[in-house]
């Protein structure tokens, strides 16, 4: 695997630029814009517009009888900012993403670097365990937490056989079962981004501290950990953000009553249909996404310049 | 070598263990002979997936789900190998610009592209349509397929273009009889991952998918919403089996570890 992969891997949330062709003294041709014509067509009208659209949205104001207005206002942010119903979900889905993004950190870095330390054959099987449910739909890996975690759910009768609990607890409807859930759907790619970051660290360099005396806690401790902590936080970073921005899981674990960003967005639009406000909901998530994927990658980039180049 | 303590290998096989339960125990409860949900300790019944046949409404939004997959990753994938060839190729001004956009939709959450969608295809009347959801799905699978195709086309040898130029075959030829062949694996599997991400794309679609036009995770997550039977599970347990399927073809074409590991996804 090339380094330029697994930078690839390490950020597969934020765009990287391929590097650029060789022939730097090429005449100047209409070819390549031609070529990427119908993309830019598509993308300008399918992906610009509506973005844009939804923006013009969230100024406009709405009213029960006479549907959504045609003023351009930032009532719908200011009633967002002072309204404490909806401090309360912003804080939740802070609170649920920043969880998931830890649990993901705590397990997903282990995990990386005990994959690293496997046999080839065996390092293949378990990295298509931990990779391949990235693949399978997230509302079937939802809906087997929703049979795990109910009150009669198989968590629960482990739990009272064992006698741990007398009582089933419930994680349904609560923000314990969200985060579970999330951290399973999420905690791959902090695997492959820890991964990633694993492949640039010389095997050499941590043979050279163990014949220098260095305890395996220390190797792990002095020479590992600190040339993984890019790793962690870029896929920190990218955990978050979708933790933050997740709809499915939150959506069937956590219940009508549990409402974060995406479903208080979701809600606003399909039955209270007061569409302004879901619209301002979804650009203050975009807003959110653009600022921790690109400030915070900037910040760690920054940061490591060195473990980057 | 396997250099891992004890402590280590147990930590292994629980996090394996996290990771497949959720997964097993819907594949185990689709297979249940009773009429709740329950473990099928009594033998196996295939009684829920007949009746998922027997369900028009699951039925219909499968094949709407396969013929949008089919769709959208083929158009995805007649935008992307140009402009992947571009990119690959050519040093021309705005070349970064037009591949970060072309791969912004990886940033942008699903949801705010599902708002986005509904209130753009509701102002020009394309609302609840087929047309409408395979636009939208070319979007967001499009990033996916143009970083596989890319990754081929980068590593081309090229003096065997120069050798097809150099004895007459005109351009289109070229593509046609050298370059496409070359980048061969590299589009496949680029249509397998954006079917694969069309198919399973839920947060977007649930927001533009009408009752009369709708997918089978649409429908899937609806029904959850109400009422959690095996019948669900066993829909579920099907979209899995599809899953593991289309990855065992990226396995064969492709290799898996390269795919996920190589160039990751979102």
């Amino acid at each position: 695997m090339t380094m330029a992969a697994s930078t690839d891997a390490a950020t597969p949330a934020v765009p990287t630029v391929a590097p650029a062709p060789e022939r730097v003294g090429e005449r100047w041709s209409w070819a390549p814009y031609l070529l990427s014509l119908p993309g830019l067509a598509l993308f300008a009208v399918l992906l610009l517009v509506p973005l844009a659209m939804t923006a013009l949205l969230s100024l406009n104001s709405f009213s029960f009888y006479g549907g959504i207005q045609d003023v351009w206002r930032f009532d719908n942010y200011l009633e967002i900012l002072a309204d404490s119903y909806f401090h309360e979900v912003f804080l939740r889905t802070f609170r649920i993403a920043a969880l998931v993004t830890l649990l993901c950190a705590l397990l997903g870095a282990p995990q990386a670097y005990i994959l690293r330390r496997m046999t080839p054959a065996w390092r293949s099987l378990c990295l298509l365990i931990v990779l391949g449910p990235l693949l399978i739909s997230v509302v079937s890996r939802t809906l087997g937490w929703a049979l795990l975690l109910g009150s009669t759910g198989l968590l629960n009768q482990a739990l009272m056989n064992l006698g741990l609990v007398s009582e089933p607890i419930e994680f349904m409807y609560t923000e314990t079962g969200v985060v579970i859930a999330l951290t399973h759907v999420l905690v791959p790619f902090m695997v492959l981004s820890v991964w990633a970051s694993l492949q640039r660290l010389d095997p050499q360099v941590e043979n050279a501290a163990l014949s220098l005396g260095a305890g395996p806690s220390t190797v792990l401790r002095r020479i590992v950990l600190p040339q993984i902590v890019p790793g962690i936080l870029s896929g920190s970073i990218i955990v978050f953000a979708l933790a933050a921005s997740a709809f499915a899981t939150p959506a069937i674990i956590g219940g009508r009553r549990l409402k974060v960003a995406a479903t208080l967005a979701y809600d606003e639009f399909l039955n209270t249909l007061n569409w302004p406000l879901g619209a301002t909901v979804a650009i203050l998530l975009l807003l959110a996404n653009i600022v921790i994927i690109v400030g915070c990658n900037r910040l760690v980039e920054r940061r490591y310049k060195q473990v980057f180049e | 070598m396997n250099r891992n303590g004890p402590l280590a290998l147990i930590f292994n096989a629980l996090f394996l263990a996290f990771l497949l339960a959720p997964i097993v125990v819907v594949c185990a409860v689709a297979f249940t002979p009773d009429g709740y949900l329950s473990m099928p300790t009594k033998g196996l019944s295939l009684r829920w997936f007949r009746a998922i046949g027997d369900n028009p409404e699951f039925v219909r939004a499968f094949k709407d789900s396969l013929m949008l997959g089919v769709a959208s990753s083929t158009i995805a994938i007649v935008i992307a190998v140009p402009a992947a060839l571009a990119i690959a190729r050519h040093q021309f001004f705005g070349r970064e610009a037009i591949q970060a956009l072309f791969l912004s939709p990886l940033m942008v959450p699903h949801i705010v592209l599902g708002i986005a969608f509904l209130r753009f295809f509701t102002q020009i009347g394309l609302g609840g349509t087929f047309t409408g959801l395979v636009l939208s799905h070319v979007v967001i699978i499009l990033p996916f397929a143009l970083r596989l195709i890319l990754a081929a086309s980068t590593g081309m040898d090229r003096s065997i273009e120069n050798a097809a130029a150099s004895l007459g075959a005109s351009a289109w030829t070229s593509f046609r009889r050298v370059t496409l062949p070359l980048i061969l694996p590299g589009v496949a599997s680029g249509w397998v991952l954006a079917f694969i991400n069309s198919f399973d794309e839920v947060t977007m679609t649930v927001f533009i998918a009408s009752p009369e036009t709708t997918t089978l995770p649409v429908r899937l997550f609806l029904y959850i919403q109400d009422n959690i039977d095996p019948l669900v599970a066993a829909v579920s347990a099907l979209l899995i089996f599809m899953t593991v399927g289309a990855m065992l073809v990226l396995d064969r074409v492709y290799g898996l570890e390269r795919l996920l590991v190589g160039r990751g996804r979102d």
